[in-house]
């Protein structure tokens, strides 16, 4: 490829890599405590303009009470709150550039869904033909227009969903907050309703910022997550890094399926460590970006699609371990081995089930070898 | 339907009896064609006729209305403000012990808190009249209101209160805008509970009425005593009407509301 395709080439979208970018949200050390609890912990973080950005944790770390921060709902402790470069402690919720979208949906159950749309652009003196046409507009972009005249409680709750969103984007906010918008849900609808959020956070320009519990809603939608936990954010990357790269145990353990097999480092150094883990096991090489004493204490992290399984040892991989199938669970698309080493520790290998009736190679005791590249996991220290 | 058995059969209609007979008696004897209440004369309406005529009860009949509207509505703002408040102002000092005084006329012998009015009353040198006892009535039946309202507020979601004051509501405006008109099957409810415990009441107003401001319960109390006279048969036959047409009226207007609201629901799934 030569210089000039790759100038014309669209750029990706990662303002956070941008020194010279300013971000919309800056929260500066920021703390908030109910009487002796402690909710958020000193907590500094930039959210750019057009992101998608998921706060991830589990209960009680945090994400709601930073979200109901932004919405004017609480106020910090200590800090500052910078909302595009305005200083937001003061300003209470009703003067805010900022909409909220509530995990209850809280539509106004006395009101249709065309006045539940358009009861924002009533309280802003907007005249009355802008308003219906703001909120013909709000109701083709959720596809509802059919049920302009309904209320509440004659629509499905996948409907309501998308009311509580359109009343929310209806006065074109900067900035737009979801509290678990898809926790009411069941699966697939759920799963239909992510890809709606992002083509609409697409289309409005909007910037987005989304609590959520469940990691695969999080890795789906957002552009970046931060996730949480005991009022502290403890990794914030894109869901690619965040999966890939986890900075540490709790994440690397928080978000999705994996292996953490505890060693000592015993040389470390070109992005690389190698940690001795177990007798009569050869050494296991993994990634770490910073060199880490020999003889520290340090967890290799590796995602079991990662591990491969095989019959034979495998003649040229560099991490190798050997062991008994303990346990198969068979998914449909693919399977899951839990394979038992001699000193008794259970790692899972995962492959896809390519063909439709597989010859099992592999079956429950039998022994077989592990083996995953020296880039596939990584060592982490904390 | 299920046939019932002989044992609730039986306590149903002794239930029943126990409650109702007194009731029918009265009914049946307002139609009286005698001046004896208690011997039966032959049917005649002759004393709803002379209950009409007679200005001392239509006038008392008056007052009481007017007592009871002026009284239940202002008890009906003041109950739910505090309601409001105590629901949701949160952990505020001395919160339990506000909202056990709140309370407090729930249990309080009318005796009591007709005395404690009168002296009040006396005191700050108010003559006794209509004012008066729509006082006192605002007073007691308040707190009614005020558990009525509180009991709803509990189960109202406070998001919705938040939502509209993220679309651009000031806090009043969200209350006017979405909270009351939530809660308006409550407030009423609480406005009836005031406007009937004022209606009936004799203790409280027979200590803060003035000579001019009798109320029906007074003016029937007083003429009882000197004799039960038809008239006053023809008088409580009305009012148990009335009542009794509110109340199926009422129960069968809800009835109607919920039966639309599961069809709607089910409809929208």
């Amino acid at each position: 490829m030569s210089d000039a395709a790759l100038a014309t080439a669209p750029a990706e979208f990662a303002p956070w890599e941008d020194a010279q970018a300013t971000p919309l949200i800056r929260f500066q050390n920021v703390t908030k405590r109910f009487g002796d609890f402690t909710a958020i912990d000193n907590l500094t973080i930039d959210i750019f303009e057009k992101e998608f950005f998921a706060l991830l944790g589990p209960s009680g770390c945090g994400k709601t009470t930073m979200m109901r921060m932004l919405g004017g709902f609480e106020t910090q402790t200590e800090g500052t709150i910078l909302i595009d470069g305005q200083d937001v402690a003061p300003i209470p919720p009703n003067k805010r550039a900022v909409n909220m979208m509530f995990q209850s949906y809280a539509l106004f159950p006395h009101l249709s869904v065309a006045e539940n749309i358009a009861f924002g652009l009533k309280r802003d003196k907007m005249p009355k033909d802008q308003i219906a046409a703001r909120v013909d507009e709000m109701l083709n972009l959720v596809q509802l227009g059919k049920f302009a005249s309904r209320k509440p409680h004659q629509i499905s709750g996948g409907q309501r969903q998308r009311v509580a969103l359109a009343r929310s984007l209806a006065k074109a906010p900067k900035l737009l907050l979801l509290d678990e918008p898809l926790g009411a849900l069941d699966k697939k609808l759920r799963q239909d309703t992510q890809f709606e959020l992002m083509d609409i956070q697409e289309q409005t320009g909007t910037t987005f910022v989304i609590v959520t519990h469940d990691q695969e809603e999080a890795m789906t939608v957002a552009s970046r997550i931060a996730v949480m936990d005991h009022g502290k954010i403890i990794q914030v990357d894109t869901p690619a890094k965040i999966y890939e790269e986890p900075g540490s145990v709790y994440v690397a353990d928080f978000i999705g399926d994996v292996n953490l097999i505890e060693g000592n480092v015993t040389t470390s150094g070109d992005d690389h460590a190698t940690i001795s883990w177990a007798e009569g096991q050869q050494d296991l090489i993994g990634i770490a970006h910073d060199a880490i004493p020999a003889g520290t204490r340090a967890t290799l992290a590796i995602r079991p699609e990662k591990v491969n399984i095989a019959t034979e040892k495998p003649a040229d991989m560099t991490n190798i371990i050997q062991g008994k199938v303990h346990d198969i669970a068979y998914l449909g698309n693919m399977s899951t081995y839990v394979v038992e080493t001699p000193t008794g520790q259970l790692i899972k290998a995962q492959a896809a089930n390519t063909r439709r009736i597989r010859r099992r190679a592999i079956t429950w005791e039998q022994d077989v070898w592990l083996s995953f590249t020296d880039t596939a996991g990584v060592v982490l220290t904390s | 339907m299920r046939r019932l058995s002989w044992f609730n059969t039986v306590s149903l209609t002794l239930g029943f009896a126990f409650l109702y007979i007194p009731m029918l008696i009265l009914i049946v004897y307002s139609f009286n064609g005698g001046k004896l209440v208690t011997v039966w004369a032959g049917f005649s309406t002759k004393w709803y006729g002379e209950l009409f005529r007679n200005e001392a009860f239509l006038d008392a009949a008056w007052v009481t209305l007017k007592v009871a509207v002026m009284s239940s509505s202002v008890a009906t703002v003041l109950g739910t403000m505090a309601a409001y408040v105590m629901v949701r102002a949160g952990r505020f000092h001395g919160r339990t012990l506000f909202s056990g005084m709140i309370y407090a006329p729930l249990v309080m012998p009318e005796v009591i808190t007709g005395l404690s009015l009168l002296l009040l009353f006396i005191a700050i040198g108010l003559d006794r009249g209509v004012l008066t006892i729509v006082l006192a009535h605002t007073t007691f039946s308040m707190c009614y209101v005020s558990v009525v309202v509180s009991s709803r507020l509990v189960t109202f979601d406070q998001s919705l209160e938040e939502a509209a004051l993220d679309l651009g509501c000031t806090g009043f405006e969200a209350f006017r805008l979405v909270t009351l008109p939530i809660i308006a099957p409550a407030v009423i409810s609480g406005w009836l509970l005031a406007f009937t415990l004022s209606l009936d009441d004799l203790v409280i107003a027979s200590f803060t009425s003035g000579p001019s401001s009798t109320t029906l319960p007074i003016k029937i109390f007083s003429a009882v005593r000197l004799g039960v006279s038809p008239e006053i048969n023809a008088l409580s036959t009305i009012m148990i009407t009335l009542v009794a047409v509110g109340v199926i009226g009422a129960s069968l207007t809800s009835k109607r509301a919920i039966a639309k609201r599961a069809k709607d629901e089910q409809e929208a799934t």
